[in-house]
């Protein structure tokens, strides 16, 4: 194994250098830290969806959560929306 | 005369701050500039003994705005280099002895009899780094290539925005060029680009740091320390030359070396 290790290195094989792995890892812990920097925020992003859904359909507003999530390699902005019900379709 | 107040910071502690400070207070203390150094880690002074000046503190901070003394009975001078002061913290108080609306007024009164005043700002976001920026003008970030350190600074960088000093400017420190090389340490692209801020310098990583700092001698006094080199050249910056981003390859070949010995010697 540690002979497979210097063999790697000598021929260059290491596919990942660490820096990568150093620079993702901190651009997805920084969308997050930014992200919750400011409560604000989370909570301007909600009213603001609110005032857009509002439009198209009878959200539940209460029970209406907006989360950001971090999956594996990524960071997810999750949102679970109640849908009380349509609003009538107007025109087309 | 109406001095410059200037906040040395980074949130995680041990990247370079308080070095940083003393290097570059020195640096333009050399450009025959009137400069006075503020230690705010109360409780956790250290810019006294880097500056090799801690026998001399009679007062200190505290002192000031208690009004226990007069401002210029708490300024240290620096004897071996003229125009350059140290303002100690106090030692057995802790980060509330002193107010931000007091290090408002401390920083506007020196303002009047200096060109610039370095703030070094305690690690931390707590009550010691909100004194510390409270009367500022301008911040720099001090960083090194590391994810914590990075990322303690882009937390840092958003809280300096928030309190309104809006462009803070970022010193890459202890960057290792033969890890950069082969692949093991950010690169200076990787961290501005990530942090989205705009570059003052970048100070290699120097075991002369370490000897200045045993001595109480900044690193700038020595002309073959790279650390000194790369300070001298963010204080002609901090004063507005446009002086480029060194290349901090050392590892060139030998002929690249004679090279450049050749271009310093035309």
């Amino acid at each position: 194994m540690v002979l497979l290790d210097i063999l790697n290195k000598i021929f260059n094989r290491d596919a990942v250098s660490s820096k990568d792995i150093a620079r993702e890892r901190l651009r997805l812990v920084l969308v997050h830290d930014r992200a919750s920097v400011s409560p604000e925020f989370l909570n301007a992003l909600k009213e603001d969806l609110i005032k857009v859904i509002r439009e198209y359909l009878d959200i539940d507003e209460d029970a209406l959560m907006v989360n950001l999530e971090n999956e594996e390699n990524s960071v997810a902005l999750v949102a679970n929306i109640p849908v009380k019900g349509f609003k009538r379709a107007v025109g087309v | 005369m109406k001095g410059k107040v200037i906040v040395i910071t980074s949130g995680k502690g041990g990247v370079g701050k308080t070095t940083t400070t003393a290097n570059l207070g020195t640096a333009l203390a050399m450009m025959n500039q009137k400069v006075v150094l503020i230690d705010t880690d109360i409780g956790l002074r250290n810019l006294d003994v880097v500056m090799g000046l801690e026998n001399r503190i009679v007062f200190d901070i505290v002192d000031v705005v208690n009004g226990n003394c007069k401002l210029k009975q708490a300024l240290i001078k620096d004897k071996r280099f003229e125009g350059l002061y140290l303002l100690p913290a106090a030692q057995t108080k802790d980060k509330s002895a002193v107010s931000p609306h007091q290090m408002k007024n401390l920083t506007n009164e020196l303002r009047n009899s200096f060109d610039f005043i370095l703030v070094d700002c305690p690690a931390g976001i707590e009550q010691g780094f909100k004194n510390a920026i409270a009367g500022a003008d301008d911040a720099i970030v001090v960083a090194t290539p590391e994810v914590s350190s990075v990322r303690d600074a882009d937390r840092i960088i958003g809280l300096l925005e928030a309190a309104g000093l809006n462009n803070p400017r970022l010193i890459i420190n202890r960057l290792r060029s033969k890890m950069v090389k082969r692949g093991d340490m950010m690169d200076i692209g990787d961290i501005i680009e990530i942090l989205s801020i705009e570059l003052l310098g970048v100070v290699p990583e120097d075991e002369t740091i370490v000897i200045s700092t045993n001595k109480g001698e900044p690193a700038v006094i020595e002309n073959n320390s790279r650390a000194g080199a790369a300070y001298r050249r963010i204080a002609r910056r901090i004063m507005g030359e446009n002086v480029p981003i060194e290349s901090l390859d050392d590892t060139g070949n030998l002929v690249d070396r004679f090279r450049k010995m050749l271009k310093l010697a035309r």
